[in-house]
């Protein structure tokens, strides 16, 4: 078996990286790498631990929703509504806490998202309507859920045990002290990284994204495929929603609102295909991360933060025509 | 040859992709006002090299020259200044809009960038020509494969192309389509033009073409003028040994008392089928014969549970099958092999492995959860069972060449072992190696006690692989045959008369 297989004609393969496929493949990586050394090499305060640390805890929700989100891109949709999800989370969570029950609120808020995605994902398989479209009017609809139910007003909760999921710290060992929303972000990103990889979920979510005629020709449920990625994506919405009102103490209707579109750029930067049927979350999250290295720059450098989303803009701009030069032939 | 008689001239050219060398070496000339055909097996460079000249890859080495012309900055735009055009494998027009405004796409009539009158008539000149008969206000998505494929060549001949390159223009036609294509194509030879003939279709080449350049992976074998080849004398240079062309030996039909693996029971489709009774027995290839449109591919799509049947019965395995879907009829055991295996078929953003697996995933996991082992041993197996090249577990199979895509697409339901596999134009646009690798998979298939329901345009191939045939026409079946009893003009003869009869006004 294996002796058949080492004999089929190999020779003409060579398996050899050019320079150029290697900046294309990884282009997101050496930026990175790039603006570690910059920023090292300008602020002494950058490369510490606690600020490390730091920027990843205030990118967890752009994480959770953008991880999500590559799922959503990856199998041939696009969602514009998580941001409103993010808002009516938030302020459920808010409104739960402080009326029924703190850690209740905490597993409300990703079901909440969890109903929303699905209804998004309904909507667009039973009429066969452009995911852009349906999320773009679902976005109106739940934001003027958010506003409705609280009457515009914010919601403060002033709750130890529900300050718990955003704030408190797990130390662990050699002064190092980790937030448990960064847990959280963790533990989602490997579900849905392992879901990607290893399930045939994920191998649907790629086949539909690549081909949906194929798929359903190949007797996946495609439609299903599609809502279960709407439906991840709200659910982290909600979560991100949730842990942003625990850390805020403040549930507030307007919360997330441009979420969306960070967690879009975010995809995009690390280089995954708007056109689906590709991409990987290790992308998205060093997308997340080169987003969240420029704006810690513009902290701890001091520039006029008035630069900072022409830079972004720019970054992404240099990016996506890096990854289309390769493409070429 | 004179400089001056050289249409295109390639000097030492070579291409590579991804470190996979397609191309080494190239020198070829082709002769102004000829048709000069380029054959090889699939993944030998023949539509790479057509590529080249049509300015859609960039040689790394070498040079090519129109009219004695070296072309540099090449591309599909510039070749066009230069009379070039190239008419694709895969088809190349704008689905959403109509025949004309796809022949004239970016040749429209106009005054100072406003669209004018003037389009239909001159699509009516050009109609003159070749005579293919298509409804020009047609919107092209609605088009059969073969009606696009006239709709491309009319754009290069609307181009004022000096240069044609034809890259397997009848791989999607029917005999007598062909035949029109190939008066067309004497008709701008008699005009002066050069037509560059890409093709398996070695009876096609050597009716029509007056030179061939042999190719053999990536390299050029020779160039002659087609009149001291042979059918036999190409395959040879080809394959790179000396070979017949056989049809491999079919297992025994089983008797007719073996009960059905399928049955379809005066069913009828919104899709255009009425009253098809068919049977399929387990061990047994059944063929379809008919012309395009005949309904071949809609009685193999209500069979897979891709269009839903309107009326009568469907059985599987004696069993009713009420509102089949595409997932019923996999879990029941049905496989179907679409005839367009790059839009219906493959996943072409992933790779080989996760193509071959997408019909049974269920098979090669638990809880959800894919075991990565069984899934690498069952490619690698398939791998080396179809000799898919390149033979990696990852490999890009958006860059496969036509034929190791189509074994790909077969490993997918080879692997499922399916009870009825339907198999629609398995051989398209394939080269001989894989077209007789394919072949050996049909016999081998039913010999294991699959029932075959075969489905092809080239009529050889229904009636030497199969024991039973159903002739097709308009929707309907109206014979059914013993294979060996037909032969290919008196099954064509057959489904000519029955269209017309059909239709007492196309006759004429």
């Amino acid at each position: 078996m294996t002796d058949a297989t080492a004999k089929a004609p190999m020779a003409r393969q060579r398996r050899g990286w050019s320079i150029a496929d290697i900046v294309r493949e990884y282009g997101v990586l050496l930026i990175i790498v790039l603006l570690l050394v910059v920023l090292t090499l300008l602020s002494d305060s950058f490369l510490t631990p606690r600020n490390l640390l730091n920027i990843l805890n205030q990118s967890t929700p752009l994480f959770i929703v953008s991880c999500a989100l590559t799922l959503v891109i990856i199998g041939g949709g696009f969602d514009l509504s998580t941001g409103a999800i993010f808002g009516v989370a938030a302020v459920s969570a808010a409104w739960i806490a402080l009326n029924v029950d703190p850690y209740l609120a905490m597993v409300a808020a990703p079901l909440i998202g969890i109903v929303l995605g699905t209804i998004n994902g309904v909507i667009i398989t039973a009429f066969n309507v452009h995911s852009f479209l349906v999320t773009l009017a679902t976005s109106l609809v739940y934001r003027g859920m958010a506003i409705l139910v609280t009457n515009g007003k914010l919601i403060p909760v002033r709750i130890d045990e529900f300050a718990w999921l955003g704030r408190q710290k797990l130390d662990l060992g050699g002064g190092v002290a980790v937030n448990v929303a960064v847990i959280v972000m963790l533990v989602f990103m490997a579900l849905i990284m392992f879901i990607l990889n290893r399930t045939t979920l994920g191998r649907a979510i790629y086949a539909v994204g690549g081909n949906e005629e194929a798929a359903l020709l190949s007797g996946i449920r495609t439609n299903l495929v599609k809502i279960i990625t709407f439906a991840f994506s709200g659910g982290a919405a909600g979560l991100a929603g949730v842990i942003t009102v625990s850390r805020l103490s403040m549930g507030e209707p307007q919360a997330g609102t441009g979420l969306e579109f960070e967690a879009i750029a975010a995809v995009i930067l690390g280089g995954t295909s708007i056109m689906g049927g590709a991409g990987a979350i290790w992308r998205s999250m060093a997308g997340v991360l080169l987003l969240a290295l420029i704006g810690n720059g513009f902290n701890i450098l001091n520039v006029n933060p008035f630069f900072k989303d022409l830079t972004t803009g720019v970054i992404i701009v240099l990016a996506v025509a890096l990854a289309a030069a390769g493409n070429r032939r | 040859m004179s400089p001056d008689e050289r249409a295109v001239s390639v000097r030492g050219v070579a291409k590579s992709f991804g470190g996979t060398r397609i191309l080494s070496d190239i020198s070829l000339d082709i002769a102004a006002g000829t048709v000069h055909a380029l054959v090889g097996e699939n993944g030998a460079g023949k539509s790479s090299l057509g590529k080249i000249i049509g300015g859609y890859y960039t040689p790394d080495e070498g040079e090519v020259s129109i009219f004695g012309k070296v072309v540099t900055r090449y591309s599909p735009r510039e070749a066009l200044g230069v009379g070039v055009a190239m008419i694709h494998q895969e088809l190349q027009l704008a689905p959403e809009l109509n025949v004309v405004q796809n022949v004239f796409l970016g040749r429209e009539s106009n005054r100072y960038g406003v669209l004018v009158k003037g389009d239909l008539e001159r699509f009516a000149a050009l109609e003159k020509t070749c005579n293919f008969g298509i409804d020009p206000l047609a919107k092209v998505a609605r088009l059969r494969l073969a009606e696009r494929q006239k709709v491309e060549i009319m754009r290069a001949i609307a181009r004022d192309a000096r240069v044609i390159i034809m890259d397997e223009p009848t791989s999607s036609l029917t005999e007598d389509e062909a035949d029109r294509l190939h008066e067309v194509i004497r008709l701008l030879k008699a005009q002066g033009k050069t037509v560059i003939y890409v093709s398996h279709f070695l009876d096609h080449i050597i009716a029509n073409c007056d030179n061939v350049t042999v190719m053999r992976d990536g390299h050029v074998v020779r160039t002659a003028p087609i009149a001291g080849e042979s059918k036999k004398s190409l395959v040879d240079s080809m394959l790179g040994q000396t070979s017949d062309i056989l049809w491999p030996e079919l297992p025994p039909a089983p008797d007719v008392s073996v009960p059905a693996v399928a049955e379809l029971r005066n069913v009828a489709t919104s899709t255009g089928l009425s009253n098809i009774s068919l049977v399929v027995r387990p061990g047994e290839i059944v063929g379809l014969v008919g012309l395009v449109g005949s309904g071949r591919t809609e009685v193999a799509r209500a069979m897979f549970g891709a269009d839903p049947i309107r009326s009568g019965e469907y059985y599987i395995d004696g069993k009713l099958q009420p509102r089949i879907k595409v997932m019923d009829a996999v879990a029941q055991g049905v496989a179907l092999v679409p005839e367009d295996r790059r839009k219906q078929g493959l996943v072409l953003t992933q790779t080989v492995r996760p193509n071959i697996s997408l019909g049974t995933l269920d098979a090669i996991s638990r809880g959800g959860i894919i075991s990565r082992s069984r899934e690498v041993q069952r490619v690698k197996e398939m791998i080396a069972h179809f000799g898919i090249v390149p033979g990696q577990v990852d490999g890009r199979v958006l860059r496969y060449s036509g034929g190791n895509q189509q074994k790909v697409l077969l490993s997918k339901w080879a692997v499922a072992r399916p009870k009825l596999l339907i198999l629609d134009e398995p051989s398209r646009g394939v080269d001989i190696g894989a077209r007789q690798r394919i072949h050996q998979f049909i016999v081998e298939t039913a010999r294991q006690g699959v029932g075959i329901l075969l489905i092809s345009s080239e009529l050889e191939e229904v009636i030497n692989l199969s024991h039973r045939s159903y002739l097709l026409s308009d929707g309907r079946i109206f014979a059914e045959e013993p294979s060996s009893s037909l032969t290919v003009e008196s099954a064509l003869h057959r489904v000519f008369l029955e269209q017309n009869q059909e239709h007492p006004e196309a006759a004429a």
